[in-house]
């Protein structure tokens, strides 16, 4: 993307201070309203609960190897399995992407020098920082045994752990959302840069901006629907409880009416990293702009008509479910226009296998495994067998482990040097992300096997059907991989901040805003308000190999 | 947009601009679009209550019909009317702050302030009266119809929790007018020289109102 | 250590589930092929320094998005049609079907047979007869699954959920717990014993396992409470001022005070003795006590017994002195 006047002040002496010096107490930290900031307040948090979450799974994993269990009760089985998923879910993935990633580039994208709210933006991550304070002391004074999905009557009326506190911890970090939501979607309303259009936006920008609106209108509804649970729970104030002639299905309704958007909450950012990733380091621009555009808001409107497919066996009427079933087929086919485009943007391109570009690669591949999965789930009787069994953990697996955390590491491997301007070791990256493919497949293909086989979920023993073991040392084992794979660039991200080679403003030869910045930005991103007189993705992939062919290549 | 033109009209450099903005009506336009963006989320806040209340309504309606009659529909109407009175008194205070007038914005939003109390006095007075009925909630909730009606006490949690919320709402917005008036009277450059925020807390105060216009009728006007 | 690749198809479902989950999985396999080697081809193809052609290339085209558009819109609509056709199978039972009763509660299976033969976290069914299990739960929310049988049906406090199926092979089967319930979800299972059916018959004769000679049917059990709880005050065998009479009353339709038409189900029987103030039948007042205090299985017995007097397609013995012709099965 072009801008009237390159503001490459980067090298300057007379360079304004970064982001990062501007200021070095801890108050400066504490108290930003930078929306740079911020996202790094967000990296470090989110990453301290995946490390949280992930201890849970390894301890899933370790029990599952033999069918009696290995050192835990089942009540503390319990307990880890949902603090997996709470945590995953509400504290970690959630956030990931449009708190760090989001966060740090949709203003610097759209040519703004933050978004529109920033004390919103701090009070969120404060919000979120409460929200996960609730719910790590709510862990820690004993834990929680209802499972992410907190069913009604057994999380108001039988549960006797810290429902309640975990209730509020979900519902105040659903708040930081809620403010994030919002400031996105006035970000991108009012604080485009001159020349930046609707059809100019990087197309983050449009995957973030359809995030936005899911938030916005489906995070309330979990919000009312969980202190309804805590009423009932507390003052037996109840509308869910049978006792009362209430309904429990109907909390199964309202929660999914949230979650089933939620789902996409988690992937639409990631799909909007792919792109930005994807044409830089194919030099292509973006195939077929507006179908990927439009197909985020597709997915944003319909996704909040699907959420009954997590009902099939919930006894919901017959109807009910072929509507569910029918529209969870026709949200399928935005995702597939996607991938489809993707692919076709690979065609031509001059393509380089660096770290996030292998990313984007273990993101195709899981991703689309985990989507046709997802098909058996919305076709109605076949859903009959599946759902809560091992194959539902796999899809959802999939689709978030395989599909968002492929993107958030391709995303984070691409712009960390714009974060804090150094490079890491590029062949560590490569390492880790093969170990993390092949340990991923290897954890979660099994668990297809022994869904179908017909072990449900949740479940701390199967010594009734101990044929399932082989199937679940092979997972345990593939999860071991994934752990080397995952703490491979713990490390060396973290090295990278002292003794990475300097970044420059623009590493990869990439287009867009945020690349012609110094690395790391300055406090108000831009000096002058650039002027965008350009489509995203100006690459050229047959112009550089010409150039690149002529000369030694800058960097190998 | 009518908000534009009084921006030109009125707007001048007077109004502190903060750094992530370009100008001013960019800066009040970002904050009037955030305003309807978390109403958007208020609304469906509420939604996920009156989804309960129509599932409910539509499968015990005698219960709904019998439970309902317990409620004060004298009471009910005047805090409509007192309501309704209090949004008209926010849209002139939002009309006086156009027209930087100050002393008629103060009396304006002092005039809500005493109608949103009155409104939650009344409402006290009603809960207080449940309360001695044993029409609450949970284990202690005693329904001496003339008829058993165990969805009664459905019927009770869902008026409690949605009156609830709502008088949480007008608390809420009185403390925010509270604030807002003693800025203004302060002159705090914050509020100076500028509706727009008078302008903000005005729409979230209709907000509160039209969630009103709904629970009233849908808990005390239920025909047979 | 074995490594089984599928679960038995021990049930009328579990062959025609079984295809369409082929060729789901088939599906899979060709778009995860077509898409990763596409992808893995052009990346390899078009790295960077390698000498192709790489003029031409496009930034969209139309006919290209319309086909991806398409191609999976026609087969998802194809899956969903297939799939939906065989849910409604799964949710008709024939109406001859042998009915059994089922309790959940935490954190066990609680089975009864019509003739009153009770058992505990097993099964037993006959192979190649039609089963169809009445479900409900005491407390929290549990799910019947038979990984072998290819069913699965959430069991719900306060409501009756069904579920049939024709075990095709005699053998002994998983029966799970599949909806977190607490502690002990995931040993809230045992067997399903599928017998052919002259053994069955003799295993029901018995009495199960327990040898119990003149074990009183769910529908004996059901009159003795009737009698106990007086139910006959008010309803005999006509409708008299007290009360309607419950003479062919299940599956007839019944009218309400709100006007609105509600089928006699063993839910809504259900629900007209613990919580009769729900709905209320046209031209009586809710003057019938509430019955809060019976379990799950005295209700179910007091519909087993209820049955007995006669459906609204056959009206049952006559135990007063009217007929059972004047109870017309239709609209009231
Ligand atoms: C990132 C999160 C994410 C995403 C993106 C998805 C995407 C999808 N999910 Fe998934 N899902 C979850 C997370 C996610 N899901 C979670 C967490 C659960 C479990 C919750 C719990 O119970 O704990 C769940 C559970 C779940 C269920 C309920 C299962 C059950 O409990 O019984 C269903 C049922 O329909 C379902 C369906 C789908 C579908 C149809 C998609 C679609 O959007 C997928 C679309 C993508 C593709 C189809 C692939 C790309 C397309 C092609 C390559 C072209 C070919 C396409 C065709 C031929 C159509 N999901
Ligand atoms: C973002 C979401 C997310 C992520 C990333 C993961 C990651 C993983 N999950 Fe999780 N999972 C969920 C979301 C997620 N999960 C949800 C929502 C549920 C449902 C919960 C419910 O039923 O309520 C679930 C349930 C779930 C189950 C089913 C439990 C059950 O039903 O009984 C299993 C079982 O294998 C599992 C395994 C794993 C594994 C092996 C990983 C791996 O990818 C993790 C890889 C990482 C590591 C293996 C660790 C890396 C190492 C460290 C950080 C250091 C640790 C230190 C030591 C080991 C000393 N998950
Ligand atoms: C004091 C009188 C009285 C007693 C005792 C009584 N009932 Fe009822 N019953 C009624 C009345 C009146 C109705 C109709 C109003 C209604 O629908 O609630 C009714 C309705 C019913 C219905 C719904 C019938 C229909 O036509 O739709 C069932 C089923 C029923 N009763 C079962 C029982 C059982 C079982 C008992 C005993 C355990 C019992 N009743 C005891 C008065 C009584
Ligand atoms: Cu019962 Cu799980
Ligand atoms: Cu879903």
């Amino acid at each position: 993307m072009s801008t009237a006047a390159p503001v490459l002040h980067g090298e300057s002496p007379k360079a304004p201070p970064s982001y990062l010096q501007a200021g070095h107490t801890i108050k400066s930290w504490l108290l930003t309203g930078d929306h740079k900031r911020i996202a790094v307040l967000y990296l470090i948090a989110v990453s301290v609960f995946f490390f949280f979450g992930s201890l849970a799974a390894s301890m899933i994993r370790v029990e599952l190897v033999s069918p009696r269990g290995v050192m835990l009760e089942s009540d503390t089985y319990n307990k880890v399995f949902t603090a997996h998923g709470i945590i995953m879910i509400f504290f970690f993935l959630i956030p990931a992407i449009p708190a760090v990633l989001g966060n740090f580039l949709l203003p610097i994208m759209i040519g703004a020098r933050d978004l529109a709210f920033p004390r919103l933006n701090l009070l969120s991550w404060y919000l979120y920082m409460a929200g996960g304070l609730c719910g790590v002391l709510a862990i820690a004074f004993g834990g929680v045994d209802t499972g992410w999905t907190f069913y009604t009557p057994y999380s108001s009326m039988y549960s006797n752990t810290n429902v309640t506190l975990t209730i509020i911890g979900a519902f105040i970090a659903g708040f930081s959302s809620i403010a994030t939501g919002i400031n996105f979607i006035v970000t991108v309303h009012k604080m485009r840069a001159p020349g930046m259009t609707w059809f100019r936006l990087p197309l983050m920008v449009w995957s973030s901006y359809a995030t936005s609106l899911i938030i916005v209108l489906g995070t309330p509804v979990v919000a009312i629907t969980l202190l309804l649970v805590v009423m009932e729970r507390v003052f037996h104030i109840g509308v869910f409880s049978p006792e009362l002639g209430g309904d429990p299905v109907l909390f199964q309704h309202l929660f999914w009416f949230y979650s089933h958007p939620a789902v996409y909450i988690m992937i639409l950012p990631a799909m909007g990293v792919i792109n930005e990733v994807i044409t830089c380091f194919t030099r292509k621009r973006i195939f077929g702009y507006h179908f990927i555009a439009f197909s985020s808001l597709a997915i944003a409107g319909l996704g909040f008509l699907v959420w009954g497919h997590h009902m099939f066996v919930s006894s919901q009427s017959m109807y009910q479910g072929m509507v569910f079933s029918l529209l969870s087929y026709l949200v399928a086919v935005p995702s597939a226009i996607k991938v489809f485009n993707w692919t076709a943007t690979i065609y031509k391109g001059s393509v380089r296998f660096q770290t996030p570009f292998l990313y984007v690669l273990g993101f195709m591949g899981l991703f689309v495994v985990g989507g046709l999965t997802g098909l058996f789930l919305a076709a109605m009787s076949t859903d009959v067998h599946l759902t809560d069994t091992y194959f539902v953990v796999a899809h959802f697996h999939y689709v978030m482990v395989g599909g968002t955390i492929m993107g958030f590491l391709a995303g984070l491997h691409f712009w960390w040097p714009k974060f804090f301007g150094r490079m890491y070791p590029d062949s560590w990256g490569k390492l880790s992300a093969l170990l993390i493919f092949a340990g991923f497949n290897l954890t979660f293909l099994p668990q297809f096997v022994l869904g179908y086989l017909g072990m449900p979920r949740r479940y701390h023993y199967y010594y009734f059907a101990p044929e399932f073991q082989f199937w679940h040392i092979a997972s345990t084992a593939g999860a071991s991989i994934l752990a080397v794979g995952f703490l491979i660039p713990a490390v060396y991200l973290l090295w990278s901040l002292k003794y990475g080679e300097p970044a420059g403003p623009n590493p990869w030869g990439a287009k867009g805003l945020e690349w012609t910045i110094p690395s790391p930005p300055p406090t108000t991103n831009f000096l002058e308000t650039p002027v965008v007189r350009e489509e995203p993705y100006a690459y050229d992939a047959e112009a550089e190999e010409r150039e690149d062919q002529s000369k030694e290549p800058i960097r190998a | 947009m009518k908000t534009e033109a009084l921006h030109a009209a009125y707007q001048t450099e007077e109004q502190p601009l903060h750094h992530q903005f370009e100008e001013v009506s960019q800066q009040n336009e970002s904050y009037v679009v955030g305003m309807w963006v978390f109403l958007v989320t208020e609304i469906m806040f509420f939604g996920g209550m009156f989804l309960a209340y129509v599932l409910y309504r539509w499968r015990y309606p005698e219960a709904w019909y019998e439970a309902h009659t317990r409620l004060d529909i004298p009471l009910g109407t005047t805090n409509t009317v007192v309501l309704l009175t209090s949004s008209l008194t926010m849209a002139l205070a939002v009309h006086f702050a156009q027209l930087r007038n100050k002393r008629m914005q103060l009396a304006m939003l002092g005039a809500t302030i005493g109608l949103a109390c009155v409104f939650l006095v009344i409402k006290a007075f009603e809960w207080s009266a449940k309360f001695h009925h044993g029409l609450v909630p949970g284990p202690g909730f005693l329904w001496d119809g003339s008829v058993p009606m165990p969805q009664a006490q459905l019927f009770y949690s869902l008026y409690f929790g949605m009156t609830g919320l709502h008088a949480l709402h007008v608390i809420i917005g009185i403390l925010v007018i509270g604030v807002l008036a003693l800025l203004t009277f302060l002159d705090h450059p914050l509020v100076k020289n500028d509706f727009i925020p008078t302008e903000l807390v005005g729409l979230y105060w209709h907000f509160v109102d039209i969630v009103w216009i709904f629970l009233f009728p849908l808990f005390y006007l239920i025909p047979k | 250590m074995n490594f089984p690749l599928m679960p038995d198809q021990a049930s009328n479902f579990a062959r025609p589930y079984d295809a369409l989950f082929f060729v789901l999985t088939a599906l899979t396999i060709l778009f995860t092929v077509l898409v990763g080697a596409l992808v893995l081809y052009f990346a390899v193809r078009y790295r960077k320094g390698n000498r192709v052609d790489r003029s031409g290339a496009v930034e969209s085209h139309l006919g290209l998005e319309i086909t991806w558009t398409a191609i999976p819109l026609l087969l998802g609509l194809v899956m969903f049609w297939w799939a939906a056709k065989l849910y409604v199978d799964t949710r008709q039972p024939p109406a001859d079907a042998m009915e059994i009763f089922v309790i959940g509660k935490q954190w066990m299976w609680h089975a009864q047979h019509s003739n009153g033969v009770r058992e505990n976290n097993e099964l037993h069914v006959p192979v190649g007869v039609p089963v169809r299990l009445t479900m409900i739960s005491q407390d929290v929310i549990h799910s019947f699954f038979v990984p072998q049988f290819r069913i699965k049906q959430d069991v719900l406090p306060g409501r009756y959920t069904q579920q049939w199926f024709v075990a095709t092979k005699p053998g002994k089967f998983n029966l799970f717990c599949a909806e977190y319930c607490g502690t002990q979800h995931s040993e809230m299972g045992g067997y399903i014993y599928a017998l052919p059916p002259q053994e069955f018959q003799k295993w029901l004769a018995s009495g199960g396992d327990k040898k119990r000679p003149n074990q009183p049917t769910m529908a004996d059990l059901g009159k003795a409470l009737y009698d106990r709880l007086a139910c006959a005050n008010c309803h005999g065998s006509q409708d008299s001022e007290r009360g309607p009479s419950l003479y062919g009353l299940y599956g007839s339709k019944r009218r309400m005070t709100d006007g609105s038409v509600v089928e006699a189900t063993a839910s809504y029987i259900r629900e007209a003795i613990k919580n009769p103030y729900a709905k209320i039948n046209e031209g009586y007042q809710n003057t019938m006590p509430e019955y809060r205090e019976l379990t799950e299985e005295d209700l179910l017995n007091l519909i087993a017994y209820i049955r007995t007097l006669g459906t609204a397609k056959a009206p049952g013995p006559v135990l007063g002195n009217a007929g059972p012709a004047q109870i017309e099965g239709g609209i009231r």
